[in-house]
């Protein structure tokens, strides 16, 4: 009874079956053609950009390289030790847009010093936008959770107060980067678009103990720049901290020696830990900057690795004497 | 206006209430975020985790006297909650309408009652037995309690996925186990393919809960026999199948007040009547209920031998968590604790921990941004129930008044020496020494402990009675998998062991 009721395939319609199972057919093979790849190692995704270095730095002028200053106030020390470099409008030209660096790395109270402290934050703030600051941004990839650091260590109150932003580490903000010359900065995330973002770079970090590098200042602050599982570079700890410094090449950083952790670090946790040595250290050098702060905790720059070998690398230098650095205090 | 509007209006309310309080459940200031917002709105509305609390603790936390509110309503005017407050059945009525087409006939046969709709009641009360008996009782309503479900599903599935693809959050979200949760989620919402309103109709213990006490609703519906032409439309919308057109079953009316709005007969009104086609109470027999008790009784210790490998003091609960044999007559595996976390550290257990403790919180140090953050007591102050109880920060770290009783140890941290880099390969490491918030550190080295190396390997040790097993060092430790310092819930302080 089936059979009876079927029809015979017209010629028009088997041509248009025809026609139609051709094209598809063809599309399979079209497709299959253009993404063939015998290579395997053309399949995996390629490497990072290769990165000379990030130059934020401006001109250097003889004798106004660095500064130091004494107080015990953080917005005057640090504004009298800007004024002796020139000021502020040395570094920041109108309408540029600034990043802040600060180490933010913990979800700790002002008090306790273990992160950038807020007033240095927003008298920075001020001083760019004074200088005709287009926009200032604030970033780090802290330790602990990002927003709560920045929330507790009251960063980001500072900065909403005086009109900077924070740049929360998005995974999107991420980028895998290569660094012409160096062993671990391969392929290796870093928290790259908000550097793309500025034209000028300030650190901004805290003299503090630490037992793996000994003392982390402003070198080791851009290790907040790193994405990843980046608690593998404590195996080569020194490598790292002058991988950074190779790549970042800030305008200015600003070293808070005002209360130096002495114990504890970099965490810290007690005001016990926090001895007071009211200095205040703004530099175009990072390498002179560190080997000061190293002072504050009774050490010498050649008890550090890491500023031994960035010194051989011409990063900066760790004899700051030789800059002259001016000196002054501050009675605020 | 139509009532049914009016009932609409009032499920788009709710609905979107509740997903607001759900999105607000951020810690932070912005008005998007956990600023007073009454997050635990709907969770304090429902009696079954307050009569679940009750009967398992036989007290009841000040917050769950809300649900009384909910009580005295159903039992005045019937389960207006089902109808138009809970969110859940809202969605449920939502995707039943766009899974169903308009043929009369056919929703008519659709809607019809199921005599299966009886199994929620057994629930229930297998459930509200396993709540109340045995001197280890447990409350799991909170499995299938449509408002803990819902809260947890929107929690930790819906919002983490749309804030992840969407890019509008810092950090994505993760939560282990979340296939069990999707899982469930979509298998109850694909269910009204089958027949509308599945979950609630078949399933819902606490609609079960309403259906045994709305006998006495004032308000009712009531079919006029005098205008009734037998034509069985009002059958065809009816969310809860309780047949209108014949003998209205009232513990499955929704108030859904479909009946009402078909046609023009005026032969169904919601109103005082006496009325000789209704059934006041459920299909309950006897006999089944006898048979879900047992079920109850025998249940909590057959599902304890699936969590058998896991002892009472094999979890690590978020610091504040009461006693385990406690904390588990509380939790309402809502998961509130583990969206407000803001390191994402508190996680749902999976099944690894046996059914009892699927979905309730442990802490999983190895998601997350950080483990659990030292000044941060967010998780107490969210439980809607306190299985975590709210500390102060002085309690937490056990300064001021509580200096004398130490911080709250949440566990303690285990250096796998056989991993670790400095003592299992002589490599540098120390990341978990430099993270250690706590002042003095509970992880320190000893310089002489390699005499032939003595300033360039350091290896860290860790002191059991300084650390509180917040877990960062676990987090942030460089080796793969579990890392090299593992935090275990040794020495926690709510089991009062003595230990280490």
């Amino acid at each position: 009874m089936q059979k009876m009721t079927q029809n015979k395939l017209s010629r028009r319609d088997f041509i248009l079956r025809c026609t139609k199972a051709g094209i598809s057919a063809a599309a399979a093979a079209a497709m299959a053609g253009w993404l063939y790849e015998a290579d395997p190692a053309k399949i995996s995704p390629q490497s990072g950009n290769i990165v000379e270095a990030m130059n934020y730095s401006i001109p250097p002028i003889a004798g106004k390289t660095m500064s130091v200053v004494t107080g015990s106030n953080r917005p005057a020390t640090v504004t009298k030790a800007i004024e002796l470099l020139g000021g502020m409008e040395r570094f920041v030209r109108p309408g540029e847009n600034v990043l802040l660096k600060p180490n933010a790395g913990f979800a700790m109270p002002p008090r306790i010093c273990a992160t950038t402290h807020p007033e240095l934050i927003a008298q920075v703030t001020k001083l760019c936008f004074q200088a005709g600051a287009k926009k200032v941004f604030i970033t780090d990839n802290p330790i602990n959770d990002p927003k709560s650091c920045f929330e507790l260590s009251q960063i980001a109150s500072a900065a909403q107060k005086n009109g900077a932003e924070i740049l929360l580490p998005r995974p999107d903000y991420f980028k895998p980067i290569t660094l012409k010359g160096a062993e671990l900065i391969n392929n290796w995330p870093m928290l790259y678009a908000p550097l793309k973002k500025v034209d000028k770079v300030i650190g901004i970090a805290i003299v503090k103990d630490h037992r793996r590098s000994i003392a982390s200042m402003s070198m080791k602050n851009w290790y907040g720049l790193l994405g990843g599982n980046r608690s593998i570079f404590h195996q080569d700890i020194n490598k790292i901290i002058v991988e950074l410094a190779m790549l970042i090449r800030p305008t200015l950083v600003i070293l808070d020696g005002t209360e130096t952790m002495i114990s504890n670090g970099p965490t810290g946790g007690s005001e016990s830990d926090l001895k007071q040595t009211d200095t205040m250290i703004v530099s175009c050098d990072q390498v002179a900057a560190d080997s000061f702060g190293a002072s504050l905790l009774g050490l010498k720059p050649q008890d550090l690795p890491y500023l031994v070998k960035a010194e051989s690398l011409g990063l900066g230098t760790t004899d700051y004497q030789s800059l002259e650095p001016l000196y002054a205090q501050s009675k605020a | 206006m139509k009532i049914t509007t009016t009932r609409r209006i009032s499920q788009i309310f709710f609905f979107t209430l509740f997903i607001w309080l759900c999105i607000v459940t951020t810690v932070g200031q912005k008005i998007w975020q956990h600023r007073g917002w009454p997050v635990n709105f709907f969770l304090n509305l429902d009696p079954l985790g307050a009569i679940g609390t009750a009967l398992s603790t036989h007290k009841l936390y000040a917050p769950l006297l809300w649900s009384l509110i909910t009580i005295i309503l159903t039992i005045l005017f019937g389960r207006f909650f089902c109808g138009l407050v809970c969110p859940f059945g809202a969605l449920h009525q939502f995707v039943s309408h766009l899974a169903h087409g308009k043929k009369k006939a056919e929703l008519i046969s659709l809607h019809k009652y199921h005599k299966a709709q009886r199994i929620k009641y057994y629930i229930l009360i297998v459930f509200l037995i396993m709540a109340a008996f045995g001197g280890s009782s447990s409350l799991l309503s909170g499995l299938l309690d449509p408002i803990p479900l819902f809260t947890r599903s929107i929690n930790l599935l819906i919002l983490p996925i749309i804030g992840s693809s969407a890019k509008i959050v810092a950090t994505n979200r993760f939560y282990q186990s979340s296939l069990l949760t999707l899982t469930v989620f979509l298998t109850f919402v694909l269910l009204n393919f089958y027949k509308p309103r599945f979950f609630c109709l078949f399933i819902c213990p606490l609609g079960a809960l309403f259906g045994l006490i709305n006998r006495f609703a004032i308000l009712r519906i009531n079919r006029n026999l005098s205008n009734c032409t037998n034509c069985k439309l009002c059958n065809s919308h009816c969310q809860g199948s309780c047949e209108p057109a014949e003998t209205v079953k009232l513990s499955e009316c929704l108030l859904c007040f479909n009946c009402l709005d078909e046609y023009g007969f005026h032969a169904v009104d919601f109103s005082m009547a006496e009325s000789k086609t209704i059934q006041v109470s459920p299909d309950l027999s006897r006999r089944g209920f006898i048979a879900a008790a047992f079920t109850g009784l025998l249940a909590l210790p057959a599902l304890r031998l699936f969590g058998a490998s896991y002892k009472d003091n094999n979890l690590i609960r978020p610091p504040g968590a009461i006693p385990e044999k406690e904390f588990i007559k509380r939790c309402l595996k809502c998961g509130q604790c583990m969206r407000l976390c803001p390191s994402n550290v508190i996680q749902p257990a999976g099944l690894e921990a046996g059914l009892e403790n699927l979905w309730t919180p442990v802490m999983n140090n190895r998601i997350g941004t950080s483990g659990c953050q030292l000044n941060c007591v967010a998780c107490g102050y969210i439980c809607p129930t306190a299985a975590i109880r709210p500390l102060t920060l002085a309690e937490k770290l056990g300064k001021g008044d509580f200096s004398g009783k130490g911080p709250v140890k949440i566990g303690t941290a285990f250096i796998d020496r056989s991993k670790c880099l400095p003592w299992a390969y002589g490599v540098p490491c120390l990341v978990c020494q430099e993270n250690c918030p706590l002042s003095p550190k509970a992880i320190y080295t000893q310089p002489n402990d390699d005499k032939q190396n003595e300033t360039a390997l350091l290896r860290p040790y860790v002191n059991p009675q300084l650390c509180i097993g917040c877990g960062i060092c676990q987090h942030e430790c460089p080796v793969g998998a579990k890392g090299a310092i593992i935090v275990t819930p040794d020495g926690q302080s709510r089991e009062n062991k003595f230990f280490l």
